[in-house]
């Protein structure tokens, strides 16, 4: 069933239907559609997959589509058209450029977290690039999964765009198939075998993988406002985010203070008992939550702490005092645990920090621009918020993505176009002009070289615009100039009375 | 620990140092690269000559001058390239600090190929000196004098323990491969590219694969062949073909083909004179198991020029074959050697046509005075890169990203694209603590009025530049009313 939806996918890529930009558009305008038209059904699929409440739903996860989408259809002739780059001498009469080429068939495997957010935003670059691609939507977010596949077909497509279901079985029988990108959304571990396996076919990955993004609290900040923040981002669909702050660190004297900013927030947003809150979500399946129920084993809860096996909760929970070497910080959580971890200083946070795997996102929370700038420098991450947690994902122009075992490549606004196209270089050069050329054929001499090494070294002119602007304002002002030194030099030989004047004051 | 965990090691231990962090430092490693070409140019152009028989202006134009020119453009761009990159924000963050902060990567792999043992080695070497990493740079041993120059004098310039170089074969690559990187470069071929790959999966490091392929090389019946075939001439026998950009076969129409040969026969005779053994410009096959498998390549195929050879000196003559098809031995792999086959196609259709029922080429060449037919090919194939009415000259623009698709690799690099393909461009977002109100549309308990103003906040784009220009537009017109208002009454 894979192979065969590949093979209409590769036929219809190779038909050439995705090449204009207008059917690209209309295939995007018709996702958009899709989004605006179904997104009670896509709130309900939500809501029994994970317990998302409905406002949740559009506030993590269409409305960025739903933007995606719009700068996708707005941008697109700018993003597909020509790149002209710097020329150097050697070149300086020749077309010289970047295309932007679709690649073929891209493989998109979302994840459960935000279903429609992770698999259909590489989808929005796909179509934009020209590319066909098969969704290959996680099974764990199964109303989701199954709502997609019903529905994609109706709207795009069904040739370019197959919908195919499935798990690990399923997965592992398009792995082995030849793709021209694989975009995977999901762990580290699967990360490894999706990476190997595209290996087999010389297919470019992208992952966006995870980690545990670390939070540091400077003592010296607005405690109650860094909490908030900290707090909604954590608890939104009950941890489970890539990007959601996996642990605190913080100097034991604000530990308590930071506890009660945690706990006065989750009244404000949750209420007494967040079970009964509509906008507390539930853990995705069994698994996950047995998983997360055991990294709190052996520690007690300074909040929270509670859960229900039979509906997946587990209230919003903090931890303090957590030691580095418990189970709760060996792996990423994915869930509403949040441990708190004392650090001495800021130095001793940033040595936290490097020892361990590099995050997909880092926290710092922290009035001082200077310490900022300090923990930036030392530090890497996939992204950055300082004072806020996840907003970076909110931005387009920012790329999205890991470094290290948090993933690699970038996606978002242009850079999806970017990540999912070809970026063809191209030289149209002339038959004519063969004389410049005469230096570079055998036989070669001293003379030649000299020759040739003038073509090419570093252009002299550098065709930016700046330079384009500096030029042109400096022509105006050397005019300026020109025409000044003309008027004065016309009034001092053709006008008398100025003549006579300078006459008479030399006398 | 063997030698090669322990250069890794060192290697590490010392980027973690945030020596290479400050771009004084990076600038200085880069002009001691540049000086180490200029002072030891005789020591590189003898090695590179036991290896590849190239003469020292060979070595000089193709090898080192390109090399040259990447290590300027990199000291010169340095700051402009390490600096943060401010990008486009929405209402919701209009007053915060929003940019892409390139950062080193850490430890680099760099392997390296035989064919231009110094440019491809140390471009990706420069690259990656410049966007702060250290370096581990295993050279091909294939060139063996080559690599054993570098081993020896490239320690005495740049940093002992941050770049290291590492000799050795297979074993010694396996085992380099087995630790763990922050990215690994590779050139080389496509089957090792997979199991460069292949090892990488393993630790998660991303990798830029510089493979090859056929690169297809089109002659337009309506072009001046005269020219056309010279400049083919060139870029084909340079490096006695051994380029992984070189025009791999010609495909042109039957009515042209001879005088195709004719004139690559006058440009042969132009370059190499009559006897290219005795000429010094003229380079040699780097080993024997490549000698002999070029050689085999011509079995099956008319020979038009050429096809002496002399395995003692592993000396293959410029050879041209004609009436070549698909399924000659001549086009079951990249050729790597001085054989063109020529292979008649009827027109500029069936031409595409053969281009896209084969692997995805490094480099796509069009010989053609009509730019209608260009854009035709550029629209209806792809390659690495294309250049039309020349060869390999794109890799001189360091503007230009040099790199493969599909089967021809991964990633690119040359100029400021290796600066960004071995950094990490980090995404940083610098909020406050203060206005926290515009926040609550955000917070839950959620309302469907707080969901309008998120979505407000979160959808409207904010095109700052363009503000700014209607704002100094504005300014100018009330400037240039007043000027109205004042003087001219």
């Amino acid at each position: 069933m894979e192979r065969q939806a590949l093979k209409r996918a590769r036929e219809a890529f190779l038909s050439g239907r995705t090449r204009p930009l207008e059917f690209r558009l209309q295939q995007l305008t018709a996702l958009q559609s899709m989004i605006k038209d179904r997104h009670t059904e896509i709130a309900t699929a939500l809501k029994q997959d994970i317990n998302r409440s409905q406002y949740d739903t559009p506030l993590l996860e269409l409305i960025s589509l739903e933007n995606e989408i719009t700068l996708a259809i707005a941008k697109l002739a700018e993003w597909a058209a020509p790149r002209p780059v710097e020329k150097n001498l050697l070149t300086i009469s020749d077309e010289v450029y970047i295309q932007p080429e679709p690649l073929g068939v891209v493989l998109i495997i979302g994840a459960w977290n935000y279903p429609w957010a992770v698999t259909l935003i590489p989808l929005v670059g796909a179509i934009a690039a020209g590319n066909a691609a098969i969704v290959k939507p996680s099974e764990l977010s199964e109303y989701s999964s199954l709502l997609l596949r019903a529905m994609l077909p109706r709207y795009l497509d069904q040739d370019l765009y197959p919908v195919v279901t499935g798990g690990v079985t399923e997965t592992q029988e398009l792995l082995k198939q030849r793709f021209d990108h694989v975009f995977y959304t999901g762990s580290s571990t699967v990360g490894k075998l999706v990476m190997e396996a595209a290996s087999r076919h010389l297919t470019p990955v992208t992952l966006e993988l995870g980690g545990k993004s670390p939070c540091y609290i400077d003592k010296n900040c607005d405690l109650r406002v860094a909490c908030r923040r900290i707090t909604w981002g954590k608890f939104a669909n009950c941890g489970q985010t890539c990007i959601a702050p996996d642990y605190i660190l913080c100097e034991p004297s604000i530990q308590n203070r930071v506890v009660e900013g945690i706990r006065q927030t989750l009244l404000e947003f949750y209420g007494v008992d967040p079970k009964c809150s509509p906008d507390y979500s539930r853990i995705i399946n069994q698994r996950h939550f047995n998983r997360v129920m055991s990294l709190m084993e052996g520690y007690t809860a300074v909040l929270g702490g509670q859960s229900d096996a039979s509906q997946r909760y587990i209230a919003p929970t903090v931890l303090k005092d957590v030691p580095p070497h418990s189970r709760l910080m060996q792996e990423e959580i994915f869930g509403p645990l949040l441990p708190i971890v004392t650090v001495s200083d800021m130095d001793d946070a940033i040595r936290f920090i490097s020892e361990r795997e590099k995050p997909l996102a880092l926290y710092i929370f922290c009035s001082d621009k200077k310490a900022i700038k300090r923990m930036l420098d030392e530090t890497t991450s996939g992204g950055v918020t300082v004072n806020d947690v996840m907003i970076h994902y909110t931005l387009t122009s920012l790329p999205f993505g890991g470094v290290g075992q948090s993933g690699m490549g970038r996606y978002h606004g242009k850079h999806t176009f970017d990540q999912l196209s070809h970026q063809r270089a191209c030289l149209v050069r002339s038959l004519g002009m063969e004389s410049v050329n005469l230096a570079r054929y055998p036989p070669q001499d001293r003379q030649r070289a000299r020759r040739v090494r003038l073509a090419l070294t570093s252009p002299m002119i550098d065709f930016s615009k700046r330079t384009y602007v500096w030029a042109v304002c400096v022509t105006i002002i050397a005019f300026g100039l020109f025409v000044t030194l003309l008027v004065i030099l016309l009034i001092a030989a053709g006008l008398n009375c100025t003549c006579w004047y300078w006459r008479g004051f030399y006398n | 620990m063997s030698r090669e965990q322990l250069a890794v090691q060192r290697a590490r231990k010392s980027f973690q140092t945030g020596k290479t962090k400050p771009l004084e430092y990076r600038v200085h490693q880069l002009k001691s690269l540049q000086r180490f070409i200029t002072e030891k140019r005789k020591d590189i152009a003898e090695a590179v000559k036991k290896d590849l028989y190239k003469s020292e202006h060979g070595t000089e134009l193709f090898e080192t001058l390109g090399l040259e020119g990447e290590i300027n453009l990199a000291v010169e761009k340095l700051a402009e390239w390490a600096a943060p990159r401010p990008v486009e924000k929405n209402l919701f963050t209009i007053s915060d600090e929003v940019y892409i902060q390139p950062e080193p990567l850490g430890v680099v792999l760099i392997i390296g190929a035989w064919n231009y043992p110094w440019a491809v080695t140390l471009q990706p070497l420069v690259g990656a000196i410049a966007a702060g990493n250290a370096a581990v740079i295993k050279p091909s041993d294939v060139s063996p004098h080559s690599a054993k120059v570098m081993e020896e004098l490239l320690p005495l310039y740049l940093d002992k323990d941050l770049y290291p170089v590492v000799t050795g074969g297979v074993t010694e690559t396996q085992e380099l491969l087995k630790q763990r990187f922050d990215h690994v470069f590779y050139t080389g071929s496509s089957t090792v590219g997979k199991l460069v790959m292949e090892a990488a999966s393993r630790h998660l490091t991303p990798v830029t694969l510089e493979l090859g392929g056929k690169s297809p090389c089109y002659i337009d019946k309506n072009c001046d062949l005269t020219v056309a075939c010279r400049r083919i001439t060139w870029g084909k026998f340079v490096n006695c073909g051994q380029t992984c950009i070189a025009p791999d076969y010609i495909l042109c129409e039957p009515c042209i083909q001879s005088q195709v040969i004719e004139e690559i026969r006058k440009s042969i005779k132009e370059f190499y004179t009559d006897n290219p053994k005795t000429f010094e410009d003229y380079g040699r096959i780097v080993n024997q198991r490549h000698f002999k498998r070029v050689m085999a390549l011509m079995d099956g195929s008319k020979i038009a020029i050429g096809g002496d050879s002399d395995e003692s000196q592993y000396y293959i003559a410029p050879t041209v074959l004609q009436d070549v098809t698909g399924e000659s031995k001549a086009m079951q792999e990249e050729i790597f050697g001085p054989v063109l086959p020529i292979i008649s196609v009827s027109g500029v259709d069936e031409a595409i046509q053969f281009i896209n029922e084969r692997e995805k080429p490094l480099a796509l060449y069009i010989f053609s005075p009509d730019n209608k037919v260009i854009r035709r090919v550029i629209a209806e194939t792809s390659s690495g890169a294309l250049l039309a009415n020349d060869c390999l000259v794109h890799f001189t623009v360091s503007a230009l990203p040099f790199g493969g698709v599909g089967n021809s690799g991964m990633g690119r690099y040359h100029g400021q694209h290796s600066f960004d393909q071995l950094s990490h461009l980090r995404s940083c977002l610098i909020k406050k603590l203060n206005m926290e109100g515009v926040n609550t549309m955000r917070y839950p308990p959620h309302t469907a009025k707080k969901l309008g103003w998120a979505r407000f906040f979160l959808l409207k784009q904010v095109n700052l530049g363009k503000l700014r220009r209607m704002a100094l537009l504005a300014t100018l017109a009330a400037l240039a009313a007043f000027v109205v208002q004042r003087f001219l009454r």
